[in-house]
């Protein structure tokens, strides 16, 4: 059973890393931007959950708050930070995304403590269930199911509704798009409101997860949400939920196994860097960089 | 000088080597790299464990250099194979894994690293003289291959390397030979911060450093050694100037990165540029 145990665990992982890294690759997709910023937007949606449901004392409320927010952060990053920088090398842009990021961190900090802020009412992280066995705690489940509805309502609205169709058009082919009358602009902001609405549900889960937001909350994604959508092929969606599936697999059972010689996140991205020397384009690259 | 003056002064001609010579690879040859703390770090503990050995300092330098170079051309060989966006994550990768590495070994002193270093026995002062001097040596060694026909191969393959193969430059060749530059440096800076601080800790050498290094690259201007020397001093002092805002320090910090970037892409080069273009018309 121990092993199954890693297997959820590394499953539910999987499906947290996948919300996180869905907005950034579909920023990477169409900008060639490293959205290193995307963190920042991940722990405004930790925060305003939060903060939303200790003042109702409804978690659900929230996560809907932190998800009707975000997105206006999103695209206003888009507008003010990235717009301007698009003709640059693209690490001029990414390194704008840094300092946006440590700005960010430091005015949480200050806003909310250094400490950090916890839920007042969270039955959740604490109630577990057992599965035959299994041992399943009630934010894991909400995770995976959170991450699977999305991932359904994002396939369909991609391939039945004309928004979602011109928007797979341009990012696969701007300029042909754009001739059959999509609005590339609108696509982008479009874009930055659905990639930060789905870090903002991510960020909230976390949050409810460890029972605890602080200011560093989002630091794991700026730097691990980058290696999975670079392993999942940078710009490609499957690849990506691939990729972080295969990463929190690697994580959950590589911790038990070598966990003595290398510490979590330098087993994440061994596993990276050995799959980037077999693959170079990530798993589904089929457009090289 | 005060004891504060003299290690600010040797931090910020560690900072000008390690910035110079990250802006070797990815200013002058395009391979952006993320990961130049890893290489400082593989130096300092490279040069730590040989002064323990053998006390010598020469030697300490130069295993350093040696260590660091060698990582650096097996990082190398990864920039073979992956490119551009991919490179740069490689990379973020390799910064997790030395830090992610050295903590679990104990014979690198583990989470608590390596004190004692024995000292170079030049004193606070003569360090910082060796320091500024070795700084100097890598911004001329930095103009020096900047003008000469390496730099222009490198700057050929940074633009486009599909087209410095139709002019017969061995793209991969120059790629190896920026990382391996580029690296040993970092690792003499590494080897000198060994005897400057006589300890030597994973956490110094970690991804935010890297991260910092870049943008000073990026603030200096992108390939210009004079702007990323500058950008190396400024973003060095600029933390100690805003000490009055002591604890917004962080987000004055991102608050200026941001404001600057966004407001001259170019970096400081650019500024000079665009500033002499407006001089000369007038």
């Amino acid at each position: 059973m121990y092993y199954v145990d890693l297997a959820v665990t590394g499953l539910s992982f999987g499906c947290m890393y996948a919300l996180m890294a869905v907005g950034l690759t579909l920023v990477y997709g169409l900008l060639r931007i490293l959205h290193v910023a995307h963190a920042a937007v991940f722990a405004l949606g930790a925060y305003v959950t939060v903060i939303v449901a200790n003042a109702t004392g409804n978690i659900g409320l929230g996560i809907l708050a932190a998800i009707a927010v975000t997105p206006l952060f999103g695209m206003a990053i888009y507008r003010l930070l990235y717009e301007p920088l698009l003709d640059y090398r693209p690490d001029v842009p990414m390194i704008a995304s840094v300092g946006l990021l440590v700005l960010m961190q430091d005015a949480f900090r200050i806003a909310f403590g250094e400490q950090g802020v916890t839920f007042r009412h969270n039955i959740y992280a604490f109630k577990i269930f057992d599965i035959s066995g299994v041992r399943v705690n009630a934010v894991q489940i909400a995770i995976l199911v959170c991450a699977v509805s999305v991932f359904i309502a994002l396939h369909l609205f991609t391939t039945r509704t004309r928004i979602g169709i011109g928007w797979r058009a341009t990012v696969s082919r701007p300029k042909i798009a754009t001739s059959f009358g999509i609005d590339a602009i609108k696509v982008r902001y479009l874009n930055f409101a659905i990639g930060s609405a789905l870090a903002a549900l991510a960020g909230g889960l976390v949050g409810l997860l460890n029972n605890l937001v602080d200011p560093v909350i989002g630091y794991v994604v700026s730097y691990k949400a980058l290696a999975i959508i670079v392993l999942g092929g940078l710009g490609s969606v499957r690849g990506t939920l691939i990729a972080s599936l295969v990463l929190g697999m690697v994580e959950s059972y590589g911790t038990i196994f070598i966990g003595s010689w290398l510490n979590r996140d330098a087993i994440a991205f061994l596993a990276l860097i050995a799959l980037l020397m077999i693959r170079p384009q990530g798993f589904t690259g089929a457009r090289a960089a | 000088m005060s004891a504060y003056e003299i290690s600010l002064m040797s931090v910020i001609g560690l900072n000008v080597i390690l910035a110079v010579s990250l802006n070797m690879i990815s200013g002058f040859c395009g391979q952006i790299s993320l990961g130049h703390g890893a290489f400082y770090g593989a130096g300092a503990y490279a040069a730590a464990l040989t002064m323990i050995a053998s006390s010598s300092v020469p030697l300490a330098l130069l295993c350093a250099a040696t260590v660091a170079a060698l990582l650096g051309i097996v990082v190398g060989f990864a920039s073979l194979r992956v490119r551009s966006d991919f490179l740069a994550v490689t990379t973020i990768g390799v910064s997790f894994l030395f830090t992610g590495f050295v903590r679990k070994q104990a014979w690198l002193g583990g989470e608590m690293g390596i004190s004692n270093v024995p000292g170079s026995g030049l004193g606070a002062v003569g360090n910082m003289v060796m320091i500024l001097l070795f700084a100097g040596l890598t911004i001329a060694l930095s103009l020096y291959v900047g003008g000469s026909w390496m730099g222009f191969a490198f700057r050929a393959v940074g633009q486009d390397e599909d087209a410095a193969a139709t002019l017969g430059i061995n793209a991969g060749a120059f790629k190896l030979a920026a990382f391996g530059i580029g690296t040993a440096l970092a690792g003499l800076a590494g080897g000198l911060y060994a005897f400057f601080t006589q300890f030597v800790t994973a956490d110094t050498f970690d991804f935010i450093l890297s991260v910092m290094l870049m943008a000073m690259v990026v603030i200096g201007g992108i390939g210009s050694t004079a702007g990323v020397v500058v950008a190396a001093v400024g973003l060095t002092l600029l933390p100690e100037a805003i000490r009055f805002v002591n604890d917004y320090r962080l987000l004055v910090f991102g608050g200026l990165l941001v404001l600057f970037i966004r407001l001259a892409p170019g970096g400081l080069a650019g500024v000079t540029r665009r500033l002499t273009v407006r001089a000369t018309k007038s």
